[in-house]
């Protein structure tokens, strides 16, 4: 197979970037999409050019390393797919394919195809967990959890943190995002006595981080290669009505005074 | 060397409450004046990261990847053992400590397994107060599964992502100790060498990925939580950042290494599809307790698989192994494939690779129950090569997966080098000469929630903190000899690719000191490696410069360190000279081709240590004992 790339090149986040169209051959139907982008790394390094930098690890769709927004779709064209699971017999040959990064505000770029995402951490620092140092701790099954409310939570918690959400959202907004971790730990009993505290620190760090606004595009939940549903938006809408009626103190810091 | 294990006096029972009687301790006030520095943010390292800074040391935790969630730890599918016995099938601590040690080939110490059984119940209560969302029955209570080589089922787990549930789970636990300003997190952040002041580890060079400038951090001890080194075969169901660098280059400063040549290679992954292949994806096991497995009996056979009549198709485990047919234990499944596949019957584009076929299976039980078996594996399998595995036969192959060995470790998980501390799959204490399904999960987290916070204080207390910074003149002269290393590989001007090297490489050793190994194929390697290292440094072509994101430079550094480990790989598998577990050495097998070990001989740790560079290295050993468990031949059969 056959392909001309249009693929966006830019150095460092200071330099201004362009798109760069390269002719590849030699493509097989059975290659990965980054097996490929691969393929013209090496020819490139051959003729002494400087390779494409983009973002890849386990290869199996489930680390979200991988980015790309590839003819305009955040991981290509095929639903519930990251960019490493996908693979060239889902084009056609001869076929022109547009590569980008991640484009956000929030997420600045490093070189190439590579974003800083570093935003989405420091929102799951900001909550994201239950505050539970290790040792011994209660016996499990002394808190008996509705299995089919164990299959949301892990419904939302498989997120694979990738940013593909924040791509493809008009506005950038990261509420899909934001939205399965404060889902995934609302629904369970271990997260209940944070859950206000944790809704509004959250939404409150997605905020600062430069995140647009949600408009129920829903363009993130058909672009997430987790399938993963909008109505965690609205289950996080309504946990941070409640936190800011509740009006939830933290008494965090008066806790470690004492 | 002297090698001290640390084992506790008294029964095996005891061991460990014992030992954690007479620990030495940090106490809380002077803790908050120690800094560790963990390398790496999987299981382990953020496990181990978090659970220290909530006692109140200082952590630094470094990852190469952009975020600590994505340590290959993630990737885990199957699930995590643990002695809770709530299927009241009699199950115990025992029994898991006695299914570990017979897995491992009694390859692995008594003491730190019975451990690890021992600690395998509190690390399920752990993660269920984390709010990692286990998988549950009709009544609220935690289900189980069943998995390879045991008789109970122990096997908690999260769909087909309990390592990412686990993983994320450890690393929220990290995010908040980041809030609490008591962890600094350094993503994208290589380690390349370690500080070593007066025999004793104080800190690390480390280079940041996206500037490329070469950085200190001084520590009063340092773990490695760096993970396994399957990615010397190149091709492997590890991530394609995985890397020996960390583990290589502690051993180069005096850590001591064990077992290298333990490698396991899981027999059922998807076959390479050509030479650009980046990576080997992992199909389940249990997916041999339905499919049969064959080749064609003619080579070439080019006929459509479903068209191929039952009198030309070689079912050659079910041939060779009547008695346990297609559920052989994986060592015979993955040797019994290259074998049918060197002997040119092989299918797919490169001839390496075997039908797995439920044609039969569907046959008899009907296309429902199969697929609600296996729908999401079937799914997978499809996405990647475009067959209906209920149409076409599935098409297989072993792949390198899991590496047993890794830095020798006492029982307080320390290095022979005072202040290095070694967890998870970067040491090579638990599981002797082949892991047990659902195991490496379960030791990640037993060292670093519960094991290394425990014993690191022996190590802290006995002496000062804070002693040494970065000024120290060695941290520049390390630092100074890693900018030299960037140097020499941006100065060379040949054409070809790292990749392309590393593919050689990888060819190699799996060729060489892979599935099966001899003693000729062995000695072949180790004369071919260095000449392969020799035409890496005047062929390949690395573009670009240093300081700035160089992926090129990235992997030519690893791929260096993987051309010097290859070689103590080879040598520790030539040295070796009997089988046991996952070594299978083709000069000793039973008339039944089973590993035949040689306990009189080699019922021992090899244990590596560096003598400079053009120096062989220098083997010691540790004698393993068998006072629980009497040594037995390993049997599965009856």
């Amino acid at each position: 197979m056959k392909f001309t790339l249009r693929i966006w090149r830019q150095k460092d986040a200071q330099q201004e970037g362009q798109f760069v169209r390269y002719e590849l051959g030699g493509i097989e139907v059975d290659m990965s999409f980054l097996e490929m982008l691969d393929i013209l790394n090496e020819q490139l390094t051959a003729e002494g050019a400087e390779p494409v930098a983009f973002d890849s690890d386990c290869r199996e769709g489930v680390c979200g390393m991988c980015s790309l927004v590839i003819n305009g779709k955040a991981h290509g064209p095929l639903q519930a797919t990251t960019t490493c699971q996908l693979y060239m017999r889902h084009f056609a040959d001869g076929d022109e394919i547009t590569i980008e990064p991640w484009r956000s505000t929030a997420f600045p770029l490093v070189r190439d195809l590579i974003v800083d995402r570093s935003a989405f951490d420091r929102i799951m620092r900001a909550g994201g967990y239950v505050s539970v140092h290790s040792g011994p701790k209660p016996e499990p099954n002394s808190i008996p959890i509705a299995p089919e409310v164990a299959e949301v939570a892990l419904d939302a918690a498989t997120c694979i943190g990738c940013g593909a959400c924040v791509a493809a959202c008009p506005n950038g907004a990261a509420m899909l995002y934001t939205a399965a971790k404060v889902s995934h730990l609302g629904l369970l009993p271990q997260g209940q006595p944070e859950r206000y505290g944790r809704v509004k620190k959250m939404v409150d760090q997605m905020d600062e981080e430069g995140f647009g606004a949600c408009r129920n595009y829903a363009e993130c939940e058909a672009q997430c290669p987790k399938e993963i549903s909008i109505q965690f938006i609205a289950q996080m809408n309504r946990d941070y009505l409640n936190a800011t009626l509740v009006k939830p103190v933290d008494r965090r810091s008066k806790m470690s005074a004492q | 060397m002297q090698l001290d294990a640390k084992i506790p006096e008294g029964p095996i029972e005891e061991k460990w409450a014992a030992h954690l009687e007479h620990v030495r301790l940090v106490g809380p006030r002077n803790r908050p004046h120690y800094r560790i520095l963990v390398i790496g943010s999987g299981l382990s390292g953020a496990s181990a990261a978090s659970s220290l800074a909530a006692l109140g040391y200082n952590v630094d935790c470094f990852c190469f990847q952009d975020s600590p969630r994505r340590a290959h730890s993630i990737a885990a599918q199957g699930g995590i053992n643990a002695a809770k016995n709530y299927r009241n099938d009699g199950d115990s601590v025992f029994r898991l400590f006695y299914d570990t040690q017979k897995g491992g080939d009694y390859r692995s110490r008594e003491a730190n397994v019975y451990r690890l059984a021992e600690l395998s119940t509190g690390i399920i209560d752990q993660a269920a107060a984390q709010g990692v969302p286990f998988a549950r029955e009709y009544g609220g209570l935690l289900a189980n599964r069943s998995f390879g080589g045991v008789l109970v089922q122990r096997t908690f787990y999260c769909r087909g992502e309990t390592g990412q549930q686990l993983l994320l789970g450890a690393n929220s636990a990290l995010a908040e100790q980041i809030a609490e300003g008591r962890v600094r997190m350094h993503t994208r952040a290589e380690l390349c060498d370690f500080v070593v002041v007066d025999g004793r580890m104080r800190g690390i060079v480390f280079r940041d990925l996206v500037t490329g400038e070469i950085h200190s951090a001084a520590g009063d001890a340092v773990v490695l939580a760096t993970g396994g080194y399957s990615n010397v075969y190149n091709l492997s169901t590890n991530a394609k950042g995985c890397n020996v660098t960390a583990i290589w280059r502690a051993y180069r400063r005096g850590a001591a290494f064990a077992n290298p040549c333990y490698a396991q290679i899981h027999p059922t992954c998807i076959p390479a599809s050509g030479d650009h292949q980046a990576k080997l994806t992992l199909m389940s096991e249990s997916l041999r307790n339905d499919g049969r497995i064959w080749v064609p009996r003619t080579a070439g056979d080019q006929r459509n698989p479903a068209e191929i009549p039952e009198e030309d198709r070689y079912y050659y485990l079910e041939d060779r192994y009547p008695r346990f047919g297609n559920l052989v234990p994986r060592d015979v499944a993955s040797r019994n494939a290259k074998d049918v596949c060197d002997s040119g019957l092989g299918v797919g584009a490169t001839g390496y690779g075997v039908f797995l076929d439920f044609r039969d299976a569907i046959k008899r039980q009907g296309e429902s129950v199969i697929n609600a078996r296996y729908a999401n594996l079937f799914e997978m399998y499809e996405r990647i090569t475009n067959d209906n595995p209920k149409k076409t036969p599935m098409r297989i192959y072993p792949a390198p997966h899991y590496t047993m060995g890794g830095l020798w470790v006492d029982y307080n998980l320390m290095t022979t080098l005072p202040g290095l501390f070694a967890i998870g799959e970067a040491n090579f204490s638990d599981h002797g000469a082949n892991r047990l399904g659902a195991s490496s999960l379960m030791q990640c987290l037993a060292d670093g929630y519960f094991v290394l916070p425990a014993t690191i204080g022996d190590y802290l207390s006995s002496y000062p903190y804070g002693e040494i910074t970065t000024d120290h003149e060695q941290f520049k002269t390390v630092e100074n000899d890693v900018r030299d290393r960037v140097r020499r590989l941006l100065d060379t001007r040949g054409k070809r690719s790292v990749a392309s090297f590393h593919r050689e490489l990888g060819k190699l050793m799996i060729n060489q000191c892979g599935i099966s190994r001899n003693r000729e194929q062995l000695g072949e390697a180790i004369r071919r490696i260095p000449e392969l290292r020799d035409a890496f440094w005047g062929e390949v072509g690395i573009p670009g410069g240093g300081e700035e994101l160089n992926q090129s430079l990235e992997h030519g550094g690893r791929l260096t360190d993987f051309f010097e480990f290859a070689e103590l790989m080879c040598r520790d598998a030539l040295e070796r000279d009997e089988s046991c577990g996952c070594h299978f050495r083709e000069e000793h097998q039973t008339k039944e081709g089973e590993a035949l070990r040689d306990d009189e001989n080699f019922a021992h740790v090899s244990i590596w240590q560096y003598q400079g560079e053009g120096t062989p290295p220098t083997l010691h050993r540790e004698p393993l004992e068998f006072d629980a468990i009497p040594l037995a031949q390993r049997n599965y059969k009856t």
